[in-house]
């Protein structure tokens, strides 16, 4: 026999703690919130077609970010050019070809988890010192897309897993049973099967190499480049360094920080722009899904 | 072909591990392994330079230890939301605000933390400078806050719905059955949830290079400005000259680091058996 009592209390224990539980979400989302309005409002009002389509001038202080733009744009394409090839054919082979359990493909796994908790500085040490100095590089475009790259791998290779899946056993089966070898299974029917998965995580990492400061910190990025690059051996400028170039180098914070809230602008709107294109990849292919 | 493109990520990480020590280790002709990790002296460029990484170890794990503080909670409690209270449709909102906070950059929150928080602390504590361990700890905590809530939501929602029923059978409340049940069986990924999201704090550059205040000195409290080991690499390294013990005693920083993370990386490895683990 339960006292009516004794259940009053329980349950008043259990409302309290699930208004904490309610409260911390409400929080996370207000913390969210704060930082997209305090950028954004005094951010927006900074940008305008000049801004986004100028280069800097007087040092910094006036002009716009069109060479960092460009500059981002070209890291986050180079990074892609390294990282999807080794990205798709790691999951192919961990995927498709190994068995789960051989010892390879343990020490593969290892090597990618502990690849994802290396930090982001780290990986700036290494392209520095690999591609920068041992291979002769330069600070470039060249060397900061392979540091972006190899950064970027672990991520890749773990989406397009997830992806290929993701593709029902059946699909390869009716392909073999057609008389179709293993690679033509996978190159004419898994993978454009699991096409709209690759394309989210591929995405979803451009959003993140879009961001990144410190690998390209010591590796491509410079404060002030007097031309845009015009080979992959040159340095660029590049969105996230600018902001940091703005709120660091110079001798005028109050030019120059009214421009770092309009750079972030443009970070940050291009981050929303990305997860919500990789939002509507995933819910459209799940829609549009034949099995 | 496709079997060496395979190890490609294995031949990266060895790559890496390879480098930080060809190019750390010379910085050990110049001062010892105890001098430098036990010496409370960083002055790289005096003469002589004094490499004393102690109060840099001691910055990266105080504002880690901070980050923890704010995040732990935060993110816990909205893990179990989302796991157990929040209706379907509330899940489809809070789902992307959870990834947009993971994706914001994060020199972006270094920003947001020097002209937003960093003046709020000041005048709050009434402090000089508002660029301390404290505000580096609490931009950082919510940083981590994404990557804890979506570990903490994968465990508990992968604990077997019998033991949920079993509980409710015996005359549990929801709270009790979480207490009593849930928890405790998703206790390992709980675990893991918050080792990852040290992981990410400890390695964490642009941020805590702009919060944190960048003084190399022994942290005596949690309202001073300390400097890590990643943000003393990141500040340091466009300065030092290739070949000098300067330069390699930057990367010797980067071996320290890499091992907590590699640490960090074990534990977690021993919480989540191998194959149900994803990489962020």
């Amino acid at each position: 026999m339960i006292k009516e009592e004794g259940l009053k209390r329980r349950y008043l224990v259990q409302n309290i703690w699930f208004a904490i539980f309610w409260l911390s979400m409400i929080l996370i989302a207000a913390v969210l919130g704060l930082i997209l309005y305090f950028i954004l409002a005094r951010g927006i009002k900074v940008i305008n077609w000049e801004f986004l389509t100028a280069i800097p001038r007087r040092g910094m202080t006036e002009g716009g970010i069109f060479p960092a733009i460009v500059g981002t744009f070209y890291l986050v394409l180079g990074s892609i050019v390294v990282s999807l090839p080794l990205g798709v054919f790691s999951a192919i082979y961990l995927t498709e070809y190994a068995s789960s359990d051989s010892p390879a493909v343990k020490a593969i796994r290892t090597a990618i988890h502990c690849l994802a908790g290396v930090p982001s500085v780290v990986f700036g040490l290494f392209g520095l010192a690999v591609f920068v100095k041992i291979l002769g590089f330069g600070v470039s475009v060249l060397s900061g897309s392979l540091t972006l790259g190899i950064m970027s791998l672990p991520v890749v290779i773990t989406s397009v897993e997830e992806a290929l899946k993701a593709v029902p056993l059946s699909f390869r089966e009716a392909s073999l049973a057609l008389g179709a070898n293993r690679w033509t299974t996978i190159w004419r029917v898994v993978l454009p099967s699991s096409l709209p998965g690759i394309l989210t995580g591929l995405i979803l990492s451009v959003g993140r190499a879009a961001g990144e400061t410190a690998p390209i910190m010591f590796t491509a990025a410079v404060f002030y480049a007097r031309r845009l690059p015009q080979s992959i051996f040159d340095p660029v400028m590049a969105l996230p360094y600018h902001i940091y170039g703005l709120m660091t180098e110079g001798t005028r914070p109050d030019k120059q920080v009214p421009l770092a809230y309009g750079t972030a602008v443009v970070l940050i709107l291009l981050v929303i722009a990305v997860d919500f294109i990789a939002i509507y990849l995933r819910g459209k292919s799940r829609r549009t899904r034949k099995w | 072909m496709l079997f060496l493109v395979a190890f490609s990520s294995l031949f990266f990480l060895i790559g890496i591990v390879v480098i930080l020590f060809v190019e750390g280790l010379p910085v050990f002709a110049h001062v010892s392994l105890s001098q430098f990790l036990f010496g409370k002296r960083w002055y790289p460029t005096s003469s002589p330079p004094q490499f004393g990484a102690l109060p840099l170890i001691l910055g990266s794990l105080l504002v880690t230890g901070g980050g923890l503080l704010f995040a732990v909670p935060l993110g816990l409690f909205a893990g179990i939301f989302l796991a157990e209270l929040c209706p379907p449709r509330g899940r489809e909102v809070m789902k992307p605000i959870i990834e947009l906070l993971a994706d914001i950059p994060s020199v972006v929150y270094g920003f947001f933390g020097v002209v937003v928080i960093a003046p709020f602390v000041r005048d709050l504590l009434s402090l000089s400078t508002g660029l301390t361990a404290f505000t580096a700890a609490l931009i950082l905590g919510i940083m981590a806050v994404p990557s804890i809530v979506s570990v903490i939501e994968d465990t508990l929602t992968s604990v077997p719905r019998s033991y949920k029923e079993a509980s409710f059978a015996l005359g549990a409340t929801h709270w009790e059955t979480l207490r009593r049940a849930i928890l405790p069986a998703a206790s390992s990924g709980i675990g893991a949830a918050i080792v990852l999201g040290a992981g990410r704090i400890i390695g964490e550059t642009m941020a805590v290079l702009m919060v944190a205040g960048g003084a190399p000195v022994i942290p005596k409290s949690f309202f001073q400005p300390v400097r890590t080991l990643t943000a003393t690499i990141a500040v340091e390294m466009g300065e030092a000259s290739v070949g000098s013990p300067h330069y390699h005693s930057l990367f010797s920083l980067a071996i320290v680091l890499f091992l907590f993370t590699l640490v960090l990386n074990i534990l977690v490895e021993n919480l989540i058996p191998g194959g149900r683990r994803r990489v962020r």
